[in-house]
């Protein structure tokens, strides 16, 4: 089982990432019994027979960084678990992604972020608007997770406005004008 | 200038142990090379050919005396004794160790300063007008813009990880100190037809290995929406900005790929969703942020200051300082000075710690205690009274600041080169330096008078090449070091890409080359032109002739030497 950060702890979590592999195709793959985090294209394949996993909670849908967050904007209603994939720690566009998905298309279901996850850039994706973060397993100690929480709260009043917190600190505090 | 409250000061005081924790954790190998790398440079520090160099953050070119003293001491304590400022306003220092840099950021924090995001794919430190609020020709002060900018763009979590670096310029003055053709984004502040402040705004300029001037998106964004806009800008580029290819991945690739109106359009798309949120400006916020940026008090004093006139009649070093060095300023009996950091023989930008101790007792004396840096790699005091200035010369030039050069032939743009970047094809500096010798007759560099040569060491394009008058850029050569040469760039409001002369030279080649290149001018030139009037006008045929021409000449010499 993965160590998962949700809500600033640690919890156990039997979500797995279905990706497909080389030769795969999204219209036949077959969708396991279990919790599934499935592909944009998987999803649209199979809508189908996939929606009723989804509205029981047991399935949920990944975005791939080249995917328009908007291409889910119908489905956003019945899905419970959106996970945005980052391929590469630097590939920062899953940001963007995430704060379209509640921002812009008002998605309030669970926001995940999943693939090359890296603890030093937690706490900006809280700020964009995942409220789980899934690092690759294997990846850090428990103890090493643990140690990751605290740096959920790197910066205490950040000055932009973003998902967590949408004013800007301009907003949010009188600062003092000079005397 | 700008003095942090308790919520900037918290956010760099977060930004230290942040940093410290980081450091500790890659030097007891929890943290990769990869994944280190940039987090480190988000921080300034690069791994480069000696040594880690840092690169501290000096936002819109502001310093305070108090922030000098603490670079000296920086310099004195973790580096060599010196400091270099760089082309982007910002300082660095070439030599620190990797485990002191917490210890480095923590002091810098103590005045107000810090590393954050002067290197790595993200917002970098944005950049200005060095004479902002002094200068005679300014409608909008751009400094409150660019401390608004700096506050909305640090740590912002939606573009810490773009496809490539990304640095705004934001300008307010009729002419253009801050480059903004060249810039990912250039803010050009301005009033509409109605007396509203706002910006035109340029987009996707950049120099580097594809050297683009920036188009204009927007004529015309109200203060209220600007950050909502870049904002949009930002969004476009970080979903769709190229990620394949490093060369290609900077906004201007995107901007070129899409052409205008396409990227116009897509912009227009996000900025309708954004418009009027909550990133929407307040004029208590800009108000806030713009009465550090008040005037200070000046004295009320005659336009003209007499003293200064005789002592610019009877003292000839002097009046050549103050025809170079010294500028207009917008209050009456008041001045602005530029201090040479281009001495013949110093890394262009160099500064020692003792330098940086002395500008900050002249600075504390003569303006105010304020040090503006420029992006030719200069110091300026930006308000002393014309009053002081023979006295203020005086001290400057105990310093070895006062090198009357200012816009000439010898101040010359130069990026750290092959003597300290891995990533360069050539030196710089010892040919900034074998120029600056040639040239060092006064009368002669005046004579020639204004002009930019500006050197990079690859095409990375860090010492602005393209728009210099003259241009060096440094290429290998089966190995060798070479320069190829460039003339008719130029920066500001006529910002243009100087175009190659021809095949390319070796370094000892380089002061003859600039020394055809100039005869060629004085030839030419008709009263009042300058060089780049004179290749504007001629085109650079003749220039070319010349240069190749004497060339041939001097290696058929050298051949007799070496036969005879
Ligand atoms: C070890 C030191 C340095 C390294 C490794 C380095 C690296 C680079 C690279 C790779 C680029 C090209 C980026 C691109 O086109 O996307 C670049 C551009 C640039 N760098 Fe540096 N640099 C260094 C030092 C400096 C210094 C000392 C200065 C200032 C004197 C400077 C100012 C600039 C500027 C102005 C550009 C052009 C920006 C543009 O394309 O718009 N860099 N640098
Ligand atoms: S232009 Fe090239 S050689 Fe010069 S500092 Fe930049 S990367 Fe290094």
């Amino acid at each position: 089982m993965a160590e998962i950060i949700r809500n600033g702890a640690l919890h156990a979590d039997d979500w797995e990432v279905l990706r497909l592999a080389e030769g795969q195709d999204a219209a036949t793959v077959e969708v396991e019994h279990g919790r599934w985090i499935v592909p944009l294209a998987v999803w649209q394949a199979q809508r189908e027979h996939l929606a009723a996993r989804a509205e029981a909670g047991v399935l949920g849908v990944w975005l791939a960084g080249s995917d328009d967050p908007a291409q889910l904007a119908d489905d956003l209603v019945r899905l419970q678990l959106v996970a945005v994939d980052f391929p590469k720690f630097a590939d920062g566009r899953g940001y963007s992604i995430a704060t379209l998905l509640r921002a812009r298309l008002g998605y309030g279901g669970e926001l995940r972020a999943i693939g090359n996850v890296l603890r030093d850039q937690f706490f900006f994706y809280l700020r964009c608007g995942f409220d789980v973060i899934q690092p690759q397993p294997g990846k850090y100690s428990a103890a090493q997770l643990q140690a990751a929480l605290a740096s959920l709260a790197d910066f205490s009043e950040p000055y932009q406005g973003a998902v967590d917190r949408a004013e800007p600190l301009f907003r949010r505090v009188r600062r003092e004008v000079r005397a | 200038m700008y003095k942090y409250d308790e919520y900037d000061q918290r956010i760099v005081d977060e930004r230290v142990a942040q940093f410290r924790d980081q450091t500790r954790r890659y030097l007891a190998g929890e943290l990769s090379d990869d994944e280190f790398r940039p987090l480190r440079l988000q921080n300034g520090l690069y791994i480069q050919r000696h040594a880690p160099m840092l690169r501290v953050a000096i936002p819109y070119g502001n310093l305070r005396a108090a922030q000098l003293r603490k670079l000296a001491h920086i310099a004195r304590t973790y580096d060599r004794g010196y400091a270099h400022f760089t082309t982007r306003q910002n300082v660095q220092f070439n030599w620190p160790k990797l485990e002191d840099v917490p210890e480095i950021l923590a002091e810098l924090a103590t005045v107000q300063m810090h590393a954050i995001q002067t290197s790595g794919s993200c917002i970098r430190n944005v950049t200005s007008d060095p004479f902002a609020g002094v200068a005679g020709d300014e409608h909008i002060d751009p400094r409150p813009w660019g401390e608004i900018v700096r506050q909305w763009s640090t740590f912002h979590p939606e573009f810490a990880f773009l496809p490539r670096k990304f640095k705004i310029a934001v300008n307010g003055a009729a002419e253009d100190r801050a480059v903004i053709q060249a810039h990912d984004i250039g803010l050009d502040l301005k009033h509409d037809a109605a007396g509203r402040i706002g910006f035109r705004v340029l987009v996707g300029g950049g120099l580097g290995r594809t050297p683009i001037i920036g188009e204009e998106i927007a004529a015309f964004v109200p203060w209220q929406h600007i950050l909502s806009y870049c904002e949009a800008i930002l969004r476009v580029y970080n979903l769709h900005g190229r990620r394949d290819n490093l060369y290609k991945a900077r906004i201007k690739i995107l901007v070129k790929a899409l052409g205008i109106e396409e990227f116009r359009r897509q912009v227009d798309a996000e900025f309708a969703h954004l418009k009027d949120g909550p990133a929407t400006l307040t004029e208590a916020e800009v108000a806030r942020v713009a009465q550090h940026f008040d005037d200070p008090e000046y004295a009320e004093l005659p336009a003209a200051d007499a003293g200064f006139a005789a002592r610019k009649a009877e003292n000839k070093p002097f009046a050549a300082w103050a025809k170079r060095n010294v500028r207009a300023h917008k209050r009456a009996g008041y001045a602005s000075v530029v201090l040479s950091l281009k001495p013949t023989g110093v890394a262009p930008g160099d500064i020692s710690a003792e330098q940086l101790e002395r500008v900050a007792e002249l600075a504390e004396r003569y303006s105010f205690g304020e040090v503006r840096v420029t992006h030719e790699q200069n110091l300026v005091l930006a308000d002393v009274r014309q009053a002081d200035l023979f006295e203020l010369w005086q001290q400057v030039r105990d310093a070895r600041l006062a090198t009357p050069n200012i816009g000439l032939l010898t101040d010359i743009i130069s990026c750290p080169g092959g003597d300290f970047c891995n990533l360069a094809n050539a030196k710089s500096i010892p040919i900034a330096n074998a120029i600056q010798a040639r040239f060092d007759d006064l009368d002669y560099l005046f004579d020639i008078g204004e002009i930019e040569l500006n050197i990079s060491g690859c095409m990375n394009a860090c010492g602005h090449h393209h728009v210099g008058h003259i241009g060096v850029l440094g290429v290998d050569k089966n190995g060798e070091e070479w320069y190829q040469v460039t003339i008719g760039g130029s920066q500001g409001n006529h910002t243009a890409l100087g175009k190659v002369i021809g095949p390319s030279f070796a370094a000892h080649e380089m002061p003859d080359v600039v020394e055809s290149l100039i005869s060629v001018y004085l030839e030419l030139r008709h009263a009042d032109e300058r060089f780049i009037d004179t290749v504007r006008r001629v085109g650079a045929e003749p220039f070319k002739t010349r240069v190749y021409a004497e060339r041939a000449a001097r290696l058929e010499d050298e051949r007799k030497v070496v036969n005879g």
